[in-house]
């Protein structure tokens, strides 16, 4: 029975590690302007930390201490002339121009206010960055994971990832992306972007849920910690309430997603009594949020709409689709694509019937942009079978085969024609 | 993972209810954990007099209305929330404001992964 007094100390450290570093890195950040001297600065904190905690006790209030041992750090750094690099003067000027500056109350605005941690996120997600230097950047420096667990959780080599980390920083520097909080007219652009990794995270490890692949649903609790994260930093932001609402209301059917064999289960098709009932809750009050709020409905809000409309099923054939046609329709014009046109059509086909839906897919399959998509074919041999097309149906499930981007989808659609009548 | 504590207290007297600066203190600890998007839920339990208990023997099972008397803890609350480890679970109550004599229990959720092959499989999962 471990006690206090052998209480691991390395675990006790890591996992403090863990809930303050990115607040310590980016307050840090704020203060030398530069994440990776902040990073040196947290790391010589956390080296401190680990050699006096054993002997003094751990301190009660573990960020505070940290953060004070790594601004001792700067300063001691910053006054010994020998060891001034340029980096450290151009800090040294950066601080003396900033109390000597005219007053620029916009260049104010986005300096000091706003939270650190929130610069953090806008600064970790800018669009100069490549995607997979955001996603790895900000689940360092954001979601605090260490650059092992991000390597396990992308499946690929722990220096790669280190490498990507490397060349986000240097492009931040070359760019000279200022650590602030958008708030001209390149804020909505900049907040998408923020929303576009957090999603991106969330996706790498939704897709990846067959067979015994358990590490992946960590990605997409740290996606959904990321989201709601952000929700608190910038709760007046409907979209963000809306990706979050959708990300706990997809993450609500894990456990239903896969069967037995490994095989995925179509969201009709799953046993709801499997979907997390505690996430569908978290899901649906995320959406009032947003919904209070009283803004324009956008691309993420209303794709949670949608998920809600199914979580409030409590059986398939309970499900509002002509809510859904609706919210599609209100989609398509939002964010035109022609995946949501193919969904809009499913959703016409159940709240109307199969011959305004197959006139969507038509258009869709004339306009030629998903040739080769096996959706679009699967989809209309669905149509057709209602209709009573029985050989179409057939041609088009070979068809929707022959497309199909792996084996199991592939059996899986010639078992389909197989059970045609 | 997911994480419960459960909150294990003293039986107060009937009426109590928290101070205003108790109530703030533990509305702020909530407000951290749901910052670092780490609270799932958490929930207050009224007192055992408004509570039953539903005991279990060899026959059918006794029904008791609470109080309870000879009970020497009761269950204030509990909460969800998500970490990576146990040890992260336990630094973040151990910064609950809990009055002197609470005890705070914290338990790992069972998820499917901790379950074995074969009772995944006769479970359907």
């Amino acid at each position: 029975m471990a006690t206090d007094d052998t209480h691991d100390i390395a675990d006790r450290v890591a996992a403090i590690w863990r809930m303050e570093s990115p607040r310590l890195i980016a307050s840090l950040t704020r203060v030398v302007r530069d994440i990776g001297l902040a990073e040196d600065l947290a790391q010589d904190a956390l080296v401190a930390a680990l050699e006096q905690w054993p002997s003094e006790g751990v301190p009660d209030n573990p960020g505070a201490w940290l953060m004070t041992a790594a601004k001792r750090r700067g300063i001691d750094q910053l006054r010994r002339r020998e060891m001034l690099t340029r980096k450290h003067q151009e800090i040294g000027y950066g601080l003396m121009a900033e109390q000597n500056a005219v007053p620029d109350h916009e260049a104010a605005l986005d300096d000091d206010l706003g939270d650190d941690l929130l610069k953090m996120m806008f600064t970790s997600c800018h669009p100069a960055l490549s995607t997979e230097g955001r996603t790895a950047l900000t689940l360092r420096l954001v979601g605090g994971l260490t650059t092992d667990e991000i390597a396990r959780a992308f499946l690929v080599p722990e220096p790669t990832i280190a490498q990507r980390i490397v060349r986000a920083k240097k492009t931040i520097t070359e760019k000279k992306i200022p650590f602030a909080v958008p708030r001209g007219e390149d804020r909505d652009e900049r907040l998408a972007s923020v929303l576009e990794v957090i999603y991106l995270i969330f996706n790498e490890g939704y897709a990846a849920t067959a067979g015994n692949d358990w590490i992946r649903p960590a990605l997409c609790e740290d996606a959904l910690r990321l989201g709601r994260i952000l929700a608190e930093l910038a709760p007046g932001e409907a979209e963000v309430h809306g990706l979050v609402a959708l990300m706990e209301l997809q993450a609500s059917r894990f456990a239903a997603r896969v069967g037995p064999g490994g095989e995925p289960i179509t969201l009709i098709d799953q046993d709801r009594s499997k979907w997390d009932r505690l996430l569908i809750d978290r899901g649906l009050a995320a959406i009032e949020r947003a919904r209070a709020l009283n803004q324009p409905r956008g691309t993420a809000l209303l794709q949670a709409e949608i998920a809600a409309c199914h979580a409030r099923a409590l059986t398939a054939a309970d499900t509002n689709w002509i809510r859904i046609a609706n919210i599609y329709d209100e989609l398509a014009a939002v964010s035109p694509s022609p995946i949501v046109e193919l969904n809009r059509a499913v959703a016409v086909s159940m709240a109307v019937g199969p011959e305004p839906a197959l006139e969507l897919i038509d258009s869709l399959v004339a306009d030629g942009r998903l040739r080769g998509y096996h959706l679009l074919p699967s989809v209309r041999a669905d149509l057709l079978k209602r209709l009573g097309r029985i050989d179409e149906a057939r041609q088009e499930l070979a068809l929707a085969a022959s497309q199909a981007t792996n084996a199991r989808e592939r059996d899986m659609l010639l078992a389909r024609a197989q059970h045609l009548a | 993972m997911r994480f419960m504590a459960l909150m294990v207290e003293k039986p107060r007297e009937d009426g109590w209810t928290p101070s205003a600066g108790e109530m703030a203190a533990m509305i702020q600890f909530n407000r951290e954990m749901d910052k670092a998007g780490v609270r799932l839920s958490a929930e207050g339990l009224q007192p055992p007099s408004k509570g039953a208990r539903v005991s279990f023997g060899d026959g059918a099972p006794k029904i008791t209305d609470g109080p309870f008397a000879e009970s020497k803890e009761v269950i204030g609350g509990f909460w969800m929330i998500q970490a990576k480890s146990k040890a992260e679970a336990v630094e973040w109550f151990r910064r609950c404001p809990a009055a002197p004599g609470a005890v705070i229990e914290i338990r790992p959720v069972f998820e499917m992964a901790d379950f074995p092959e074969d009772i995944r499989k006769a479970a359907g999962l």
